[in-house]
């Protein structure tokens, strides 16, 4: 049986009051967000089912959601998910060479995770960065007008990370 | 430089904090309206602006305003479209994450006309660091009394939340939106009824772009009638443009509307010129939905007349020789750029966000994205290359939605201006097999041209 902590617990109580009363269930995008972030990068069914139970609503409601939206992990990932963007813009500026680049250096395909666990590199459509293409976001953070030297020192600044880099950081829904 | 009626402090040191943005004269606009104007006053103003959304589609937002079912008994809402996904546009992150107290003053105006107590702005998912920077504005708005019960001592009231999608590039479509919103699959919904009679929670709503909301805070403090004075005919304003692909300074640009094309290309205030001073081959004027145009089509109409950055001289041409200004997502290529590459990228990205309710959309973007897989890789049939334009005619206008159209116009335009090139990667598999996109030579040069002759 898996729990937020109180920390976490709080803050979906706080999502939740956003929405009108009888609503709630506009809270679950959001609370979904925190749930991955919490429990281990990825949403298992065991995680939805508990958002659900949150939420009151029935897990199937939950499992449609976040089969949808391509920020949800249905799938366990790295500590690090590289996610290339690989659409027209970045594409006119080297994002092919970013993904070769990268995924030479990790020896990983786009999908897959790295033996130590450490990364995981996925292509990604259109993250509205295009005038500082080519561009990867790690977590909350984006990086942008990416070379080769500069890929070296991110890869090893993310790599030496002790944490999995969260989107809670920047998740502080104070209101 | 044009008048910048968004981005005029967006150089000012800690613009983003309450203090610093109101010692600009920041929510002159919340003590004008809630002070000395009826929320009426406010969108007839919002209208004599002749202000359009700017998020895509460009119709009139005055207008959108006034559709507002007002005669409903339920809650009124103003929703804000920050799930800015159309590729090439990056324009709003950029209002949002240097000058975010400019669109939470806009909620509060518009918000106020249009009589709503509860506000959101949907931000796409991947901006989530960008959560943060509005709440904390957000914040500070709440305790200089901008927000909550009786601002600045009237009988107003409102909340404002910012709420994160999680990556659907179709909840930029405003009942996608309102679906995502209320915890669902981002499918658009059938219209009528819109939004304006049953949008969120089935309640009288209006969905408006970052921009278009950030835009009455000037309509609002000058007048509309001063704000329909910069422009070009029904193109009014100021409207930000990013600009990217093969130019020297790719970034966010303010521009009064009407400047022509190619000083928006080649002028030093605005792109720079060519990234590597080659040839300018095409554009894509308005975020990858639009027509692409020829370098010849883009700077003059077919007409021979200069080409304007203005809702009406972009498409002037209709889709035969014309285009869009759309989200004004302004892609730039030079002529080392591969059309049909290109091209499969796009397709690739709609057949990825097609949200599947509609079988032309669904099935369509699809059977585009491997057809041109397989002409850019060297395995394309001649017959290919019309089956796309059948393709895309199938989708064109048989949808919920405006994604299809979306996903069917750039490959009618790419096929009808670039068509050699199509034949070209028939004809040569062998040349195409490992194209390397930026390539220092020039994809298709006039000695390849004449093979294809």
């Amino acid at each position: 049986m898996i729990e937020f902590s109180t920390e976490a617990m709080a803050l979906a109580q706080r999502i939740i009051k956003r929405y009108p009363e009888g609503k709630h269930k506009s809270a679950l995008l959001p609370i979904l967000h925190l749930a991955q972030s919490e429990f281990g990068g990825w949403l298992s069914p065991e995680t939805m089912d508990y958002v659900a139970s949150i939420l009151n609503i029935k897990p199937i409601e939950v499992y449609e959601v976040a089969s949808f939206y391509s920020m949800y992990n249905l799938k366990p990932v790295g500590k690090c998910l590289l996610e290339v963007c690989r659409t027209g813009p970045c594409l006119l500026r080297g994002a092919d060479d970013v993904v070769a680049y990268i995924g030479n250096k990790l020896n990983i395909k786009p999908g897959e995770t790295s033996a130590d666990g450490m990364f995981t590199l996925k292509t990604v459509e259109c993250l509205g960065a295009c005038g500082y293409a080519p561009m990867l976001q790690c977590g909350a953070d984006f990086y942008e007008n990416l070379t080769e030297e500069k890929l070296d020192i991110l890869i090893e600044k993310l790599g030496a990370q002790p944490e999995r880099s969260t989107y809670l950081k920047s998740f502080s829904l104070n209101v | 430089m044009g008048r910048q009626l968004l981005l005029e402090h967006i150089a000012e040191p800690g613009i983003e904090t309450f203090a610093v943005y109101r010692k600009k004269g920041g929510y002159a606009s919340v003590e004008k309206a809630l002070k000395t104007m009826t929320p009426d006053q406010v969108t007839e103003e919002v209208k004599i602006s002749g202000l359009r959304g700017r998020g895509g589609a460009g119709f009139p937002a005055g207008m959108k305003w006034s559709f507002l079912d007002r005669k409903s008994e339920k809650p009124r809402y103003l929703v804000c479209n920050a799930d800015e996904s159309e590729p090439g546009t990056f324009k709003d992150r950029y209002l949002m994450e240097k000058i975010p107290h400019l669109l939470i003053e806009g909620m509060i105006t518009g918000s106020y006309a249009l009589g709503a107590k509860t506000s959101y702005i949907y931000i796409r998912g991947e901006y989530m660091y960008i959560v943060g920077i509005l709440e904390k504005a957000i914040d500070e708005a709440y305790a200089n009394g901008f927000l909550g019960k009786n601002i600045l001592g009237t009988d107003y009231s409102l909340d404002l939340y910012v709420h994160p999608g999680a990556g659907a590039y179709i909840c930029g479509e405003e009942t996608a939106l309102l679906e995502s919103l209320e915890g669902k699959r981002g499918n658009p919904r059938l219209k009528p009824p819109f939004p304006a009679v049953s949008g969120l929670y089935a309640s009288p709503t209006v969905v408006n772009n970052v921009e278009t909301i950030a835009a009455v805070v000037p309509i609002v403090n000058n007048g509309g009638a001063e704000y329909a004075k910069i422009g070009i005919g029904k193109s009014t304003g100021t409207k930000l443009i990013s600009a990217s692909g093969h130019i020297k300074k790719p970034g966010v640009y303010e521009i009064e509307l009407g400047v022509s094309v190619e000083e928006f290309i080649y002028s030093d205030q605005y792109c720079g010129g060519m990234l590597t001073n080659r040839p300018l081959k095409a554009v894509v004027a308005g975020g990858s939905s639009v027509p692409i145009l020829p370098a010849d089509l883009i700077l003059k109409t077919a007409k021979g007349q200069q080409r304007l950055m203005t809702y009406e001289s972009l498409s002037d041409g209709g889709f035969v020789s014309g285009s869009m200004l759309g989200s004004g997502g302004f892609i730039v290529m030079d002529d080392t750029t591969c059309i049909v590459r290109n091209l499969w990228s796009f397709a690739r990205f709609y057949h990825h966000e097609s949200c599947g309710q509609c079988s032309p959309c669904r099935e369509g973007t699809g059977w585009m994205e491997k057809v041109l897989h397989r002409i850019e890789h060297g395995h394309g049939h001649m017959g290919d290359i019309d089956l796309l334009v059948d393709v895309a005619k199938k989708i064109e206008g048989n949808t919920i939605c405006p994604l299809g159209d979306a996903a069917a116009w750039p490959v009618a335009s790419a096929i009808r201006h670039f068509r050699e090139e199509f034949e070209f990667h028939v004809k040569y598999p062998e040349k195409v097999k490992n194209p390397k996109h930026f390539a220092i030579e020039p994809f298709l040069s006039e000695k390849k041209l004449e093979l294809v002759n």
